[in-house]
């Protein structure tokens, strides 16, 4: 390992090498070797060699050229991590002994480095204090397909991005190139999508070219524009594009000229165009806007239309299973809801009485 | 040069295992090293077939469809998401059943994809449902003596969902291995809750085309065949039904054989696999050469 470092070193002296304040040069006259400790020229390959050995930079430079995945994205993505363009070598090798982390969606990321070699680790970031051995360590990137699938109580996650990545698990010794594998496994393409925005050619598609694409059981979704206004996008994206239902920051909008009116969220990764859970709610809604409204006539007490807007509300925002069973002060709370309906409903499950008339 | 295999299934919101036989197909191709990236991807989960390519490395991609029938998704959906310039599926040429592959460019990334047919059509499927057949019977000489169902969805929407069944039940049936081969569907004529009044035999395999276990495999086939008034009570296999023992093998894509048409459709298309084909089917139990082809 120790020479195959400097090996590289001087084979691609002659081409010249200038990176992260390394600078090796081969004149007619011998090497040139500089970096912010050290300036030497004329010297020869020994002496290169030996100086080479010696140099933080040299590891520097053939992590990020023969170690690290040489793909832009992922190259990049690991430069961000230990913060590569902020910091020269010598303030980021102190920084990297004690580990230097950052988060991506709901995942701790950690890169130590130890006698040269960088170590990175993942783990859940609710679990950034819990000793490693309280966690079930992996170390094969492709297992987090399998934690990625569901939530702390054993749901189904769809949606990779969700708020809901389940906890207690850790990946503590990974190679460069695993680590943007296990990344990727946790939320795939966000590395790809993160990058291309970086370098500011993301490729956002809106929605209303989303739609148009759509054909088979989704092209009805279609039906759902139809030249006035946008307020229902707006209804579709403050459902399902909030933080606290993706971790992703919604960038497409209704279409290039006309920008949504509710936020798009505050996730580190960008989210390029309807996703298919998106779409799959659009054509549901289609079909259930397309219906007309109805007058119904019920009575409701003030406290009692109140504690309708605490049920949907609790719903809503996923708050039902967290309201206590005797805390009947509670709208949402399951007894007061089953009085409710107790008053309420008729044989037939009839709000108020009134059938539902179509 | 670099060459990748990615996979398209459909995935499922409702459902955790419906991506599972597309991961277990990925790993076993991915530990033969045949490909530089092995690439699983989804309609209805992550990685989308949208953002799928931009995901891979290398600048050759096999695009494999891990669907049973030609159609909607192979024809269509597969092919716009992908954004595969100039695709026609007239490229395939195909009668339904006779998929090939065809070479085009993803307008997104510029790779150079080797769009394949799915691999419900490709022949040797029908070496997979025989192959399914000893799995649930734990019989590796199974025929003599039974009948062979091979189920699939069948839908008035698309004639193509039928004819790739039907087409495995005339090879196989070819084979004369067992004593009847009978396709049989869950939305069309012959109907699969009538599975005994199409065979003579005693004992009657049952495999659904399908690709992953679910809904339909797992719930509604067991209870339209008699096998159990709810699913959520299970049911023996084999179970006794009319007087016939029906060995039902649910889902045919979660055979670890289906590895091999998946490697198969890359070669096809003019991936160099030949070892690792050997090596999948030496690993999944297919290494008996098919017979009656």
């Amino acid at each position: 390992m120790d020479g195959e470092y400097v090996d590289a070193l001087v084979a691609t002296a002659p081409d010249g090498i200038a990176f992260d304040d390394l600078h090796v040069t081969h004149e007619s006259d011998g090497y040139t070797f500089r970096t912010p400790d050290v300036d030497h020229s004329g010297i020869d390959e020994e002496t290169l060699r030996t100086v080479a050995a010696e140099s933080p930079y040299v590891r520097n430079w053939y992590f990020w050229h023969a170690t690290a995945p040489q793909k832009a994205d992922r190259w990049a993505f690991l430069r961000w991590l230990e913060g590569a363009e902020q910091r020269d070598v010598a303030e980021r090798y102190d920084a990297l002994a004690d580990g230097v982390s950052a988060t991506w969606g709901e995942l701790h990321l950690t890169v130590t480095l130890s006698d040269g070699t960088r170590t990175y680790s993942i783990r859940h970031r609710a679990d950034v204090d819990v000793g490693t051995s309280a966690l079930d360590e992996y170390d094969d990137p492709l297992d987090a397909r399998e934690i990625a699938k569901h939530d702390d109580d054993g749901g189904y996650r769809p949606l990779k991005t969700a708020p809901s990545l389940q906890t207690g698990w850790a990946f503590p010794e990974l190679s460069a190139s695993e680590f943007v594998t296990t990344v990727d496994a946790f939320y795939p393409a966000t590395i790809a999508n993160w990058h291309r925005e970086q370098e500011g050619d993301l490729d956002v598609t809106h929605w209303r070219d989303t739609v148009d694409r759509q054909t088979g059981i989704y092209g009805v979704v279609k039906t759902w524009d139809r030249g006035d206004g946008y307020e229902h996008v707006n209804w579709v994206a403050e459902a399902c594009c909030d933080d606290s239902q993706c971790l992703k920051r919604r960038e497409w909008q209704y279409d290039e000229e006309t920008e949504l009116d509710v936020d798009g969220g505050s996730g580190e990764f960008p989210c390029r165009e309807p996703c298919s859970l998106v779409i799959a709610g659009a054509r549901k809604w289609t079909k259930l806007e397309g219906e007309q409204a109805q007058t119904y006539e019920f009575e409701l007490t003030p406290s009692e239309k109140e504690q309708i807007e605490d049920i949907i509300d609790a719903v809503a925002d996923g708050e039902a299973d967290d309201i206590r069973e005797a805390d009947i002060y509670e709208g949402a709370n399951r007894y007061r809801t089953r009085f409710l309906r107790a008053k309420l409903f008729d044989d037939e499950g009839n709000l108020g009485g009134v059938e539902t008339e179509q | 040069m670099d060459e990748a295999l990615v996979i398209a299934a459909h995935g499922s919101h409702l459902n955790a295992e419906s991506s599972t036989p597309t991961y277990d197909h990925a790993d076993t191709i991915r530990a033969t090293g045949a490909f530089s990236e092995v690439r699983e991807s989804f309609w209805k989960e992550e990685p989308s077939f949208r953002e799928a390519l931009r995901t891979v490395d290398a600048e050759e991609v096999y695009l494999v469809p891990l669907f049973i029938s030609e159609g909607y998704f192979t024809e269509q959906v597969i092919p716009r998401e992908f954004r595969l310039e100039d695709w026609d599926p007239e490229l395939w040429d195909s009668d339904g059943t006779s998929a090939t592959n065809a070479t085009l460019a993803a307008e997104d990334t510029a790779q150079t994809v080797h769009y394949c047919g799915p691999v419900g059509t490709h022949d040797s499927m029908s070496d997979v449902i025989v192959q399914r057949a000893e799995s649930v019977t734990g019989d590796p000489d199974v025929g003599e003596g039974f009948g062979l169902a091979v189920v699939g969805h069948g839908t008035e929407r698309n004639e193509n969902s039928a004819k790739a069944i039907q087409y495995h039940a005339d090879r196989i049936r070819a084979r004369d291995r067992f004593d009847e081969v009978q396709s049989l569907f869950m939305d069309e004529d012959p109907e699969v809750d009538d599975v005994a009044d199409y065979f003579e035999s005693d004992d009657i395999v049952v495999v659904p085309l399908f690709i992953a276990d679910g809904f339909h495999t797992q719930e509604d086939i067991p209870e339209d065949m008699g096998l159990t008034d709810d699913y959520r009570t299970g049911y023996d296999v084999p179970t006794t039904v009319e007087g016939h023992d029906i060995w039902y093998a649910g889902a045919v894509g979660t055979e670890p054989l289906m590895a091999d048409v998946v490697l198969e459709r890359a070669a096809d298309a003019g991936a160099d696999v030949s070892a690792a084909i050997e090596q999948v089917r030496e690993e999944t139990g297919g290494a008996t050469p098919a017979t009656g082809d």
